[in-house]
């Protein structure tokens, strides 16, 4: 349920616009301020039991044996279930996303640190950690395949094993664009540059670990779970699928999410654990994992090694770009991405320019880490495309000596070339890249910067301007091209509106923050004229809830906004035949102004939609045709996807002496379409933001020779405080998108694709004196320093 | 053994293990889970509860230790219905999103303005700069901070 306060006297009205569109408070905060926010560890069930998983301590290794009797003997346990155990139920592997399958718990070698191999139910959580103790295994180590590079070497130990005639670690072969038109175009380029960049593995960390809720009801067949799920309907899917329960019997809740960014969207063994502990034990089960376990076993993101190169003029003209990635997926390829699209969407790697030419070449590879790789808002994979497309154009002006915006200016696709069709095969819907530029340069006072770049620069000091230009593609997506395994990937969307004139809207998408019950009120009451505050919005629960794949991608406001809009539309349009009913005149003599139909030329004759609806539900004759009521139910598919854009300008200043980066100022223009909450979007603008400075700065999850997680914890795993990033500067422009509705385009991801490539080309900017023209993330002050000596070293 | 504290201004009494952490005696024993737990290593500030009026992280401190104390959680910032300006502030000028750092945020800056009615950027930031916030990018809260404090102010000081 959501409640709105009342206001205090004297407490600002910034709702200017409570009908529509605009700023508007959020519908949700008043329980989150109160300490009401409902997560899944909040679930507290009477009689319930917690889980504990045993992992792994060796990244490779052969399991001789498991002895559980200890553990069993505990008087607090319930239950120790181990591989074996789960292969009886047929439970002990499980399917990826990406038609891999995964060990819920390894039953014959482990392959990474951290990997699940037993669990254990007990009375409390702490009696669960101390069974787990309890548990000897013997392991057989093996040798791990760490160095992503050596992974296909002939000798490399076979990961997969298990899979049947698997002699290598191979998982891929993936290519995008014309071949040999982009070897035509490279040879007879005036200038070609090429780049070594790393995009090391991240991890999105939320503040809320991943866990559930499991409750089996053994009578009636039926389980619940209360789960950090992105989408919990295609969650109760996969549930059906893997468990064979029965679909219908399977209830998924999302409650409310502590930040997801993607982590969020595949499903854990830890989740199948709980649900094995609920039905073995007939009580509920809890299992929360610790944030270790978090930053070891769950959904890590990009870890790309990619060579870039791009052709030009001498004068500046970009002709083409290819680029030669070796993907590193852990021991199992766990990519939560459209099934045709293994690289995810990669293949936007052409960035914001009209180019002749472009071709990819990817291999993917398993190696003895955990799975995962898309994850960390990173709009599938398009944050490694645009950093390495934002960073090799950066290097070709460096090689030219030219402006890196005049470079970008100059190569822009233009207005008149929308829809732009990419020489890798996508079709940008809208954009107008120039004024958004402008619009950040004068924001930054760009011409101002470079001059008190070059006195300082006199001086021996190290400050660095960087830009980024980023075109995103979100909203996945037509159900003829995308779906997850087999499951297409629109929405559906159910409006009611009860009597009174109030209105539920339920959505197949799931918020993890970015504050759906606010905007989804907007966008139906923009179209419907209910004021939000009378719009209730139904998420997360598969029970009250259309079908559909959930939040992630940036798609919410693409796929579901626009579902939510359509579905809008539909009741108005009942409403228009009841309202021609009620003033007694025909349709065509109705017009519709937010909130009510009236009578064209005679606009005191009206009836608003709150008494439409009592008419809808009340006594008296309707419309010939029309059945009572007025509510109705659409599913989405796009048509298209939407294609947002940004410009985003850095300044750092770079302390000679410690080589520590500081973010001086930071400026984002985003362009995302029609806008619906601006205070809204500004915050994930923000949050990106906030991303892009740890990941270049700050953020890798690294491993030693042996496999051992080096970023296992958050004092090893370091993420911004509020002492590492500036007060953010955001503007924005409005290029709505043909192919939504309303005009909308995602923007959820935005900041996080657009701005690493930014404050990386300003701290390598900075370091220009020494020669330098690429450094990879993260630029930690020890890496940096390297750097200034002449000694840039990749992360891996 | 048995812990008695004074929580959100009552007596409380429970037969806890000696070893069992601030964080889960409020959540699991009183179910108080507006205090949240985010990481094993008081990196991330979402457990931030007062002891004896200063914000400390209820997931380093032992319920026993706590035993003869007050402890100050974000259930007792609304006092008779009326909210505290650091609680209108964070709705006002979007200092959250999923909400889950927002408690631990809370207490602290309502700490802050306590000591410094008045902070500044760089005292609001450092103030919660042993917090973690993945969702805000941090300008948001600064500014509900300010908000809160400007708020006070006009309402002649009163916390």
């Amino acid at each position: 349920m959501t409640t709105v306060d009342e206001r205090p006297a004297g407490f600002e009205n910034n709702d200017h616009k409570p009908v529509g569109h605009g700023r508007m408070l959020r519908k949700e905060d008043p329980r989150f301020i109160r300490g009401k926010g409902r997560y899944v560890d909040d679930v507290q069930l009477p009689g319930m039991l917690h889980c504990a998983i045993l992992r792994s301590p060796v990244a490779h290794a052969r399991i001789v044996s498991i002895d559980t009797t200890a553990a069993e003997a505990h008087p607090k346990v319930k239950a120790v279930v181990t591989g074996a155990a789960l292969t009886e139920l047929g439970l002990a592997w499980m399917p990826t996303l990406s038609g891999d399958v995964q060990a819920v718990l390894a039953t014959d070698k482990v392959r990474f640190q951290g990997q699940e191999v037993a669990f254990v139910v007990a009375e409390d959580r702490y009696a669960a950690r101390d069974a787990l103790e309890l548990i000897d295994v013997e392991y057989d180590v093996l040798d791990p395949v760490i160095d992503v590079r050596r992974a296909l070497e002939p000798g490399a130990p076979v990961i997969r094993d298990d899979l049947d005639g698997k002699t290598d670690n191979h998982i891929f072969d993936w290519e995008t664009g014309d071949e040999a038109a982009t070897e035509a175009v490279f040879a007879s380029a005036d200038v070609v540059v090429s780049e070594d960049i790393v995009y090391p593995r991240v991890h999105p960390a939320p503040m809320e670990t991943c866990g559930c809720v499991a409750d089996y009801d053994r009578i009636d067949g039926r389980l619940t779970l209360w789960s950090t799920s992105q989408a919990p309907h295609a969650h109760r899917t996969l549930y059906a699928i893997v468990a064979g329960l029965p679909e219908h019997k399977i209830r998924v809740i999302s409650p409310d999410i502590g930040g997801g960014f993607g982590g969020k969207v595949p499903i854990y063994p830890g989740y199948v654990c709980a649900i094995v502990g609920s039905i073995v034990t007939g009580k509920p089960v809890k299992w929360m994992e610790d944030r270790s376990e978090n930053l070891t076993s769950t959904g890590f993101a990009r870890d790309y090694i990619m060579r870039g190169e791009i052709a030009a003029t001498r004068d500046g003209k970009i002709l083409a770009v290819r680029t030669n990635v070796l993907a590193d997926h852990g021991a199992f390829n766990g990519v939560a991405a459209p099934v045709k699209y293994p690289a995810g969407f990669f293949g936007v790697f052409t960035g914001s320019y009209d180019l002749q030419a472009a071709h990819c070449k990817m291999t993917a590879v398993y190696t003895n880490k955990a799975p995962g790789g898309v994850a960390y808002a990173c709009s599938f994979r398009i944050t490694e495309a645009v950093y390495l497309i934002e960073r090799i154009v950066d290097c070709l002006a460096y090689e030219l000596q030219m402006d890196p915006v005049e470079l970008r200016i100059k190569n822009f696709i233009q207005p008149d070339q929308f829809p732009y069709r990419t020489k890798t095969g996508w079709l940008y819907d809208s954009g107008d890249y120039e004024p958004t530029m402008r619009k950040a340069l004068e924001i930054a006072g760009y011409d101002e910067l470079r001059r008190e770049q070059a006195e300082r620069r006199a001086c021996g000091e190290l400050m660095g301007i960087g830009v980024s230009f980023f075109t995103e593609a979100v909203g996945a997506g037509p159900r003829k091209d995308m779906d997850i395994l087999g499951l297409g990937m629109a929405d559906g969307c159910e409006l009611r509106v009860h009597p009174t004139g109030k209105a539920v809207v339920r959505l197949s998408v799931q918020t993890q923050g970015q504050g759906h019950e606010t905007t989804f009120a907007q966008i139906v009451a923009e179209e419907i004229g209910i004021p939000p505050a009378d719009i209730d919005v139904v998420h997360g629960d598969t029970d009250q809830t259309p079908f559909g794949l959930g939040t992630y991608g940036s798609r919410s406001t693409p796929v579901s906004g626009a579902a939510a809009a359509l579905v809008a539309r539909k009741v108005r349009d009942k409403a228009r035949l009841i309202a021609s009913a009620m003033l007694e005149v025909s349709v065509a003599d109705l017009e519709w102004q937010k909130g009510a139909f009236h009578v064209k030329g005679d606009p005191a004759k009206s009836v608003t939609i709150q008494e439409i609806a009592m008419r809808a539900h009340g006594a008296g004759d309707l419309p010939e045709g029309v059945e009572g009521g007025l509510e109705a139910q659409i599913c989405y598919n796009p048509e298209n996807l939407t294609y947002p854009h940004g410009a985003y300008i850095c300044v750092v200043d770079i302390d000679p002496g410690t080589a520590q980066v500081k973010v001086r100022r930071f400026v984002a223009v985003d362009d995302c379409g029609t806008r619906i909450n601006p205070m809204i979007i500004e915050g994930q603008v923000h949050r990106g933001l906030t991303d892009g400075v740890g990941m270049a700065l700050m953020e890798m999850i690294a491993f030693d020779e042996d496999g051992n997680c080096l970023g296992g914890s958050l004092m090893d795993y370091l993420i911004p405080t509020a002492l590492e990033v500036p007060d953010w500067e955001t503007g924005f422009t409005v290029t709505p998108s043909p192919h939504h509705p309303i005009g909308a385009k995602g923007v959820g991801e935005s900041a996080t694709v657009g701005s690493p490539p930014a404050i990386v080309n300003a701290v390598v900017d900075a370091l220009k004196p020494f020669g330098i023209r690429h450094a990879d993330m993260p630029l930690t002050p020890s890496r940096v320093w390297d750097a200034m000596r002449g000694v840039p070293r990749p992360p891996v | 053994m048995q812990v008695t504290m004074t929580v959100n201004g009552e007596e409380v009494t429970r037969e806890v293990e000696g070893r069992l952490l601030l964080v889960h005696f409020l959540r699991d024993h009183l179910g108080l889970t507006g205090t949240h737990w985010g990481c094993d290593t008081s990196n991330c500030g979402t457990c931030v509860v007062w002891l004896d009026g200063e914000p400390v992280k209820s997931c380093t401190v032992l319920a026993a230790m706590a035993g003869g104390h007050e402890v100050r959680t974000v259930e007792d910032l609304e006092r008779d219905g009326e909210l505290d300006p650091v609680q209108r502030g964070f709705m006002e000028c979007h200092g959250l999103q999923c909400g889950f750092c927002t408690p631990g945020m809370m207490m602290t800056a309502r700490a802050l303005l306590d000591r410094n009615p008045d902070p500044s950027e760089e005292e609001i930031r450092e103030a919660i700069s042993g917090q973690i916030c993945r969702c805000t990018g941090y300008a948001t809260i600064v500014r509900s901070v300010r908000w809160a404090a400007a708020h006070e102010a006009n309402a002649g000081g009163a916390a």
